[in-house]
């Protein structure tokens, strides 16, 4: 049974299907993120050497250095990006990595959708499954 | 989501009637309009591109699609740091694989018509935007001194959209474009801060890591300091943009945008954080992740170094040679580096001065074994993450001193 639906705004369409992380900080992709593993690399933030690769990311938003977009890029090509982001404020910066990865890799879509009243309903270690009208679904 | 207004020319661009580069850079620009919800595009006077630091294959194929598309930039532009010290390349430490990657995206930037500055102090070049003027500027230290500093407006762009932009001339109306995005809405006093203290750029930097953490995606705005220099600026914003999302911050009396508090908030009331000692304590032992081990290397200009920062360098060095067992690196742009006093004889001393890129981006470092002192928060924050090495941070005169005593040697803050 579906636990929770809710409705947020398409950024980047697409499906994804993967099991919730919370980042209860926010993280620069770059710097932050080893695209060759998507390990978390930054020292400072709280969940430094979580694993990313192939989850629903939950962030408030995405922070520092502009070369962001390349790693999440990156990570896309590498296969160890994640499946899809979820986040309470839309960040430039992700979004132009998941557009330019549509470019050059149509065939690995990763969505990106903003949540912005309910994002503290979100979960993580949750199946989770993202819509391409924006729809983000719990169980 | 909802498409910017598009002009005539926007949608030839799109629709491929000047190419195929425009249109791949104009779906970029278009789809980062859409999302930041942007009514329109606007025209944007020149770029700085990040994106020339090869960060992996999709970076590289990024920039040689766009090329080999026919891109071309319509604004003068400028090209951020790469992977390589071209001026010498036998610093650079990597497999050769990653070396000609690293030159192949260079090459593919400059084939595109950017200027070989390999920079991440633009604002250092002779050319510069002014109060007011619209730029598409990547890295994240660049954006926040020409929104401070210069009163020059760009969003906090990154790789891939700051060459869409430069090829297009054109960007979506978003983030520090508008006015009402420039407003400060929280406010930093420093005025319990010794006035000592407040000219060091020590301060600046701890400063920095303090406002990016706890401004958030607010704009902050500084009271309390009667002047800064370009330096000191350069150190507080790529402090900020390193442990923060911050694109701007406005100093009273300083800035251009604060010449009152008023004018910063636009009359509006900010939340408030007093800035302690105690405070600053705090952020500066969060810089250094050790506090034993043999010091190995020193690492200084992150942003690259001016002229005045290494010609201070000489009067804190003063003759001196660096310790044998420690390899002493000064980051700074290449145009820099030609027209700097004293850059001889510091590499008499034992200096080694990098250009063109950065060392805690790309492998330089000889001896990772010990611990690596720097005076930039922004080495500081990234090195352990992206060397996996320990870091101390220190005043300038602190890394100087402990260069030569061949042992980390730390003075006691100025606040």
């Amino acid at each position: 049974m579906v636990r929770s639906v809710l409705k947020g705004t398409p950024v980047v369409a697409a499906t994804a299907e993967g099991i919730s992380l919370v980042l209860e900080e926010p993280l620069s992709w770059w710097g932050g993120i080893d695209s060759a593993s998507g390990a978390v690399i930054d020292r400072h933030h709280p969940q430094y050497r979580a694993e990313t690769s192939g989850r629903i990311l939950i962030l408030p938003h995405g922070r520092g250095s502009s070369g962001g977009s390349a790693v999440l890029a990156e990570s896309i090509r590498a296969g160890t990006g994640p499946a899809g982001l979820v986040l309470r404020a839309v960040d430039p910066i992700l979004v132009v990595g998941l557009l330019a990865a549509a470019e050059l890799y149509p065939g690995r879509p990763c969505p990106l959708v903003v949540v912005a009243e309910e994002y503290e309903r979100l979960t993580g270690g949750s199946p989770t499954r993202i819509r391409t009208d924006g729809t983000v679904e719990q169980w | 989501m909802a498409r910017p207004v598009l002009t005539a020319d926007d949608e030839a661009m799109l629709n491929g009637e000047r190419g195929p580069a425009d249109a791949m850079a104009m779906r970029l620009l278009v789809g980062l309009g859409g999302a930041t919800g942007a009514r329109r595009m606007i025209d944007i006077s020149s770029a700085h591109v990040d994106g020339t630091l090869y960060l992996g294959e999709a970076s590289l194929e990024f920039a040689t699609r766009l090329r080999d598309l026919g891109g071309r930039v319509r604004v003068p532009t400028t090209l951020n740091v790469s992977s390589l010290d071209l001026l010498h390349p036998d610093l650079f430490l990597g497999e050769d694989t990653t070396r000609q990657a690293a030159l192949a995206t260079m090459r593919a930037y400059v084939d595109m018509g950017g200027r070989a500055t390999w920079t991440c102090a633009p604002y250092q070049l002779p050319e510069r935007p002014g109060l007011g003027d619209r730029v598409a500027w990547g890295e994240s230290n660049a954006v926040i001194f020409a929104n401070s500093v210069l009163g020059a407006r760009t969003p906090r762009f990154g790789d891939f959209v700051d060459i869409a932009a430069a090829l297009t001339g054109r960007a979506p109306e978003m983030g520090l474009y508008l006015d009402e995005n420039r407003r400060a809405g929280v406010l930093f006093d420093v005025s319990r801060i010794p006035r000592r203290a407040r000219a060091t750029e020590e301060f600046f930097a701890v400063l920095g890591i303090m406002v990016g953490s706890a401004a958030g995606i607010t704009v902050p705005v500084i009271t309390g300091l009667e002047s800064a220099t370009e330096d000191q600026m350069k150190v507080l914003g790529a402090a900020a943009a390193s442990s923060g999302t911050v694109g701007l911050i406005h100093v009273v009396g300083v800035t251009p945008e604060a010449r009152t508090l008023a004018e910063a908030t636009a009359g509006r009331e900010p939340s408030r954080v007093d800035v302690t000692p105690a405070a600053l304590d705090a952020t500066y032992s969060g810089l250094t992740s050790t506090t034993s081990g043999a010091l190995r290397t020193v690492n200084l200009g992150t942003p690259h170094y001016s002229s005045d920062q290494i010609a201070r360098l000489s009067r804190l060095l003063d003759g001196r040679p660096i310790n044998d067992r420690v390899t002493f690196y000064v980051n700074t742009g290449r145009d820099v580096l030609a027209s700097a006093i004293g850059v001889s004889d510091l590499e008499a001393l034992g200096v080694v001065f990098v250009v063109d890129t950065c060392t805690y981006v790309t492998p330089i470092i000889r001896d990772r074994s010990g611990v690596a002192m720097t005076d930039s928060a922004k080495w500081a924050y990234y090195a352990p993450g992206n060397l996996g090495l320990d870091v101390v941070f220190g005043s300038t005169a602190d890394c100087v001193e402990s260069a030569v005593a061949g042992r980390v040697v730390r003075g006691s803050t100025p606040w």
